[in-house]
């Protein structure tokens, strides 16, 4: 029961935490891109639709799919898709200094409109009679697991019999806490966060770093999409089926204080509160509703608690929003 | 020597140099927007006679027979309908638009409409039977503008007292209404998703068209909260907070008071949104009643330039796209969700026209010329 509870926790997070590292290393730059729900539809839909082309390419026969084209068609697919977006983005808010709320969210109209556009012509091409394209072939290579995690027991069944996406997203995760605390690169896409006119006299490029933060987060982003369809869903799309997965990222970032590794701990905190009204015996459904809304509450409670305690290091990136002319002083 | 000098002086020059201006005239800005909004639209016209094959006329033919229905059947059903649809949607972008201009990002416009429909929907199925409809209706309206109220001024509150980041908390705010009407929907339906619509507290029809009490306050709403912004004192104070927070402050204006009282304003008509739609459309309510526009109210309050006449005619011409474009693609056997990617180009291409506005952009060949 607990081993279970674990793992569906984790499963559930995974998409949450591609998310919160992407929207935090684009945050860091200071653009609060709100168009991460849409780029992660976006990401979720190429790597669909590359999967689908590959499938039909083989004729639909399993036993002609190659393993890694299997996995890196639409892998690539996804990671183009949700690149393009996030070029879209960087280019209207850095370029043309475009105001950032207004452009993210309509990025997130566009790129839902384009996941459930193009996803319901998928559907409609292959016909069936639920509303819903299944890549079970692909699916299974993206959900491989090391072969000898289901012989271990406990141990097994919570650390190691995961897809690989998913150590992916912790090692993702990982490696940007330590680019952005301890690497040049790092420091300076922070100041260009805090402080572009600064930045800028220190002499770092601030439109190079933003743009470069924006594509690498919505990369990251899209990853999300994708494993959530493969992984998660079993490789199963159906319109709208992503839900609101992109803006509760949104609010593990502020959750985790703008860190990715406590984004770790944060989203998987979410997805067990997600999914504890399943595991507490005797709830009503009324009051499983009441517990879905759980994790926005403690996501408000934390962002009042840091805006009180007003500690320097908890504070969002200080020109997070803000678009940067050099001539605007 | 010198002459070298002078070219290697010249290469360094970056290629293109953006200045910021501050003269263009009005109509020259509108010039612009006009020009970007039509050629998105061409634009993605274009696209969606690629994808269905019909030609350009057809598919604007389509569309306004989906907007106006046909002209010679002298209906006027469908353009009320689209007048309704307007209605709503214009009454949430009206209600973010004293925040916004007080650069107070009310991120929470669904969550705030959805707690004043809930309101609404309370008030008419447990006092609904005790009373007569008129005492029942104001009752109705005042409780809804309360609640929406009530949900847009606590995220107010923390702004103005600890400066915790209010799009983040009204986006948060959206999820929790969401919920609270999903645990209410399942009280209520007994067990169901829904909840039958109740005859009690409606906003009566006059006449032969259904909604035409929705038009009419929203079209008041519109004009007051376009005197409210414009010529009253407390107009004024909303801008200069908009502009400088310390100008404000060493004029003498209680921030802290005008960030909340604004909220309440912007809350309040949040939750008339929400009582003309369970009230005066569903008669019911459910996690979906708004339905994401609380979201397109932010675009459209934007690019209105928190002008509300212009935001009329931004919100008819995006209802258009919407439902025009939605019919295009059903008609072609494609999917509804056309309508969304055509909104969302259009809106990106606004923000981005915004750009030629503000700055103008120079080469550096054109520059020597000027020499």
């Amino acid at each position: 029961m607990l081993v279970q509870f674990i793992f569906r926790a984790v499963l559930i997070s995974i998409p949450l935490l591609y998310g919160a590292t992407g929207e935090i290393i684009t945050e860091k730059s200071g653009h609060l891109n709100l168009g991460i729900p849409g780029i992660m539809y976006v990401g979720a839909i190429s790597g669909v639709s590359g999967a689908f082309i590959y499938e039909n390419m083989c004729g639909n026969d399993p036993a002609k799919m190659n393993a890694v084209l299997a996995i890196l068609i639409p892998l690539l697919c996804t990671i183009i898709g949700s690149a393009l977006v996030g070029l879209l983005y960087s280019f209207l808010t850095v370029t043309m200094r475009a105001n950032q709320n207004v452009t993210g969210l309509a990025i997130t109209t566009f790129g839902i409109g384009i996941g459930n556009f193009l996803g319901g012509s998928l559907i409609k091409l292959v016909d069936s009679d639920i509303p819903s394209i299944a890549l079970t072939s692909t699916s299974k290579y993206f959900k491989a697991t090391l072969p000898f995690a289901d012989k271990l027991g406990w141990f097994g069944d919570i650390f190691l019999s995961y897809d690989f996406l998913t150590y992916f997203a912790i090692i993702a995760a990982v490696v940007a806490t330590i680019v952005l605390d301890k690497t040049r690169v790092g420091l300076n896409l922070r100041s260009v966060g805090e402080n572009p006119a600064t930045a800028d006299a220190a002499g770092v490029n601030v439109a190079k770093y933003r743009y470069g933060a924006t594509i690498i987060g919505a990369v990251v982003a899209g990853l999300g999409g994708i494993q959530y369809v493969m992984a998660y869903a079993d490789g199963v799309w159906s319109n709208n089926a992503f839900g609101d997965r992109g803006w509760m990222a949104i609010a593990i970032v502020i959750f985790a204080l703008w860190k990715p590794s406590m984004a770790i701990l944060c989203s998987f905190l979410f997805g067990a509160l997600c999914n504890l009204n399943n595991y507490i015996n005797g709830l009503g459904t009324e009051t499983q509703e009441l517990f879905k809304m759980l994790p926005y509450v403690v996501t408000i409670i934390v962002l009042v608690f840091t805006s009180i305690r007003k500690k320097r290091e908890h504070q969002p990136p200080e020109s997070l929003g803000l678009n940067y002319f050099r001539e605007e002083r | 020597m010198a002459d070298v000098k002078a070219v290697h002086k010249h290469n360094r020059e970056p290629f293109v140099h953006i200045n910021k201006r501050d003269d263009m005239s009005w109509w020259k800005a509108w010039l612009v927007r006009i020009a970007a909004i039509i050629i998105s639209i061409l634009l993605m016209s274009l696209f969606a006679v690629m994808l269905t094959g019909n030609s350009i006329s057809e598919i604007f033919e389509t569309m306004f027979t989906a907007v106006f229905g046909r002209i010679e059947t002298g209906s006027y059903k469908m353009l009320y309908k689209y007048l309704q649809e307007i209605a709503i949607l214009l009454c949430l972008a009206l209600a973010l638009t004293p925040a916004f201009k007080m650069k107070f990002w009310n991120c929470g416009a669904e969550g705030q409409a959805l707690i004043g429909g809930l309101g609404a929907m309370i008030c008419m199925i447990e006092i609904g039977d005790k009373l007569p409809n008129g005492v029942l209706l104001l009752i109705v309206a005042v409780v809804s503008m309360i609640s929406g109220a009530i949900w847009g001024v606590i995220p107010a509150i923390f702004k103005a007292f600890f400066n915790t980041n209010e799009t983040l908390f009204t986006l948060m705010m959206n999820y929790i209404a969401t919920q609270i009407i999903a645990y209410y929907v399942y009280i209520k339906g007994g067990g169901s998703n829904v909840i039958q619509p109740v005859d009690t507290g409606i906003i009566p029809i006059v006449s032969e068209n259904k909604y035409l009490i929705n038009i009419i306050v929203v079209a008041v709403i519109t004009v007051v909260l376009y005197i409210y912004l414009k010529y009253s004192k407390q107009g004024y104070e909303i801008s200069v907070v908009g502009e400088s927070q310390n100008t404000a402050r060493y004029i003498g204006i209680n921030v802290k008071k005008v960030i909340i009282r604004t909220m309440c304003v912007s809350g309040a008509l949040c939750g008339v949104a929400g009582m003309l739609l369970v009230s005066g459309t569903d008669h019911s309510i459910r996690t979906g009643t708004v339905g994401g526009q609380g979201f397109t109210a932010i675009m459209i309050s934007w690019l209105g330039q928190f002008n509300p006449f212009i935001m009329v005619v931004m919100t008819a011409l995006f209802k258009f796209l919407e439902i025009g474009m939605s019919k295009v693609a059903e008609n072609a056997q494609l999917n509804a969700s056309f309508s969304e990617i055509v909104l969302g180009v259009v809106i990106l291409f606004v923000v981005g026209c915004e750009f030629f506005i503000r700055y103008s952009v120079k080469f550096r060949n054109a520059k020597k010329e000027d020499k």
